[in-house]
């Protein structure tokens, strides 16, 4: 016999979750529509594995014209070229991800889902680490704001973030 | 080298941490890159030097290197490298260059730290049962410490900044060893896997890098580290964990009620050509280990302990059996010394 989807009772559900609430197991039988609306999706679904191969088509598709002459980025830090970067997939330097920032932006959306870090910071309170600490307390009063529509308060903040980073430079 | 582990079980196998009838282990390594120095595998041997100073120098004053030891690769021999890797304190990849690394192992063996892998530093933290939580409790303590000291590579963009653009972020993998017998059995392993990887979780077998599964146990982890903040990877890791609990319980009280005899059979089987066999493969040992396995779990092997179960699984893996037995031995040696090592421990038992 077939499941119908508990969430919208129209469709077949093939998704089916075992919840523990209160200690009590609990099925959830979904369709895959209402799974991903749930947030039960899968970001990598559609990355090309291995890396090395995404990133070298990742190349390919930007600079058509032939890699050897096109591909010019090099990490000042390490001396490595984007197209070595491509081949391993793997940086030389933390400074590389400067130095192909655009590219590494889009490849780490594709792999992430995300290019941005949310989790915790660095505990050591050198003298570099305290204007982070503090761009970062504002990043997340920013995106508070913006969750809860004080636009205001949010413009404020981009203020304040701007001065930081103009400060720094 | 190492002796002094060889004859008790890794802390992880002790199958006193939570919902330890199905979850084996629970591990959460960090990556992390110390500012201004170029990583491992693009540095030169004077970089890496100068970063395992740096290292050594932030274990020293954080006090870790009271509470275990510092191993030079130089030092550890083929067979130790390979031991190290069985019970899970270093990757292959950690293993494969010989030169200018190095691992922290602490004494209850619950933390290492490798030096000079893939970045210049990987805490990992180990706990037994499903005990992701508390894994990364400890690994968080130890990264604070030793980031007093050390300045790590991050940006408030990207965070953590790592060899590979994978692991960026928290530099955070949580994985948990879990043992799935009865979804094995009822051929509904394939649809839970399937699951999993739609979840944005990563499954693997016994030994992480490849796909064999070994004893019907696999290791699930989360994929992503950017973008989510450390309790969410953790939180949604043990979720999905107790979700497996489930469908493998489900799955066990589906066999007992449907083939009870035939269950209780094969698992007898399994114990009694343990207890008697000569000569017995790894993989051999492993599939009839994994009967056992599910036979205490569910109390029909009632008179052996989770823990000797655990530990033999360990035991009879190649360098393990090397150590134990203290001799070079060819491949045929070693199938007749593991049974007689597996026919001792089972002995052993029943006769307390
Ligand atoms: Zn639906
Ligand atoms: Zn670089």
């Amino acid at each position: 016999m077939k499941k119908l989807c508990e969430d919208c009772n129209e469709r077949e559900a093939v998704i089916h979750l075992t919840q523990i609430i209160d200690n009590k197991k609990k099925v959830l039988n979904l369709c895959s529509r209402c799974a991903e609306k749930r947030g039960f999706h899968n970001p990598l679904k559609n990355v090309p594995f291995p890396l090395g191969d995404f990133l070298a088509s990742m190349v390919v598709k930007a600079y058509p014209e032939g890699l050897d002459e096109d591909v010019q980025l090099t990490c000042s830090g390490c001396g490595l070229k984007f197209r070595e970067f491509a081949q391993t997939g793997r940086v030389g330097c933390g400074k590389c991800y400067e130095a192909f920032r655009d590219q590494i932006d889009d490849l780490l959306r594709k792999v992430h889902g995300s290019n941005r870090h949310t989790g915790k910071l660095p505990s050591g309170s050198s003298e570099k680490m305290e204007p982070l600490k503090k761009q970062r307390r504002l990043q997340d009063e920013l995106r508070q704001a913006v969750e809860t529509e004080d636009f205001e308060h949010a413009a404020e903040i981009r203020d304040r973030i701007k001065e930081l980073t103009a400060d720094e430079h | 080298m190492f002796e002094q582990y060889v004859e008790k079980p890794a802390r992880w196998l002790e199958a006193d941490g939570a919902e330890a009838a199905v979850v084996v282990s629970s591990r959460v390594r960090l990556a992390r890159n110390i500012a201004g120095h170029q990583y491992p595998d693009r540095a030169d041997s004077d970089v890496h030097c100068r970063v395992k100073e740096f290292i050594q120098e932030a274990l020293n004053s954080s006090g870790l290197l009271d509470e275990g030891t510092l191993y030079e690769s130089e030092t550890v021999s083929e067979l130790d490298r390979s031991f190290l890797i069985e019970r899970h304190l270093v990757s292959p990849e950690f293993m494969r260059a010989k030169t200018n690394r190095a691992i922290y192992i602490s004494k209850d063996e619950s933390v290492s730290i490798m030096i000079n892998e893939e970045d210049h530093l990987r805490i990992q933290s180990f706990r037994s049962g499903l005990e992701i939580k508390s894994a990364m409790e400890n690994a968080e303590k130890i990264d604070s410490e030793l980031g007093e000291k050390l300045e790590y590579d991050y940006t408030n963009d990207f965070g953590f900044l790592t060899s590979c653009p994978t692991n960026i972020g928290t530099g955070l993998r949580a994985s948990a060893l879990i043992h799935l017998p009865g979804l094995v059995l009822t051929n509904e392993i394939d649809a839970v896997i399937s699951q999993i990887t739609k979840l944005g979780l990563a499954v693997r077998g016994f030994y992480g890098e490849g796909t064999d599964v070994l004893g019907n146990l696999f290791q699930i982890s989360n994929q992503t580290t950017l973008g989510r903040n450390e309790e969410d990877i953790i939180g949604s890791l043990e979720e999905v964990s107790r979700q497996l609990i489930g469908h493998e319980d489900n799955a066990r009280t589906t066999l007992i009620r449907d083939a009870g005899e035939e269950i209780k059979d094969k698992i007898w089987r399994a114990y009694g050509i343990l207890k008697h066999a000569r000569v017995l493969s790894s993989d051999e040992a492993m599939n009839l280990l994994s009967a056992v396995r599910l036979g205490v779990a569910m109390g029909i092997l009632d008179m052996l302990p989770m823990r000797l179960v655990n530990e033999i699984m360990l035991l009879i893996q190649p360098a393990h059996l090397q150590k134990l037995i203290n001799e070079q031995l060819s491949p045929s040696e070693r199938d007749s010394k593991r049974a007689k090592l597996v026919r001792h421990k089972f002995a052993d038992r029943t006769l307390e």
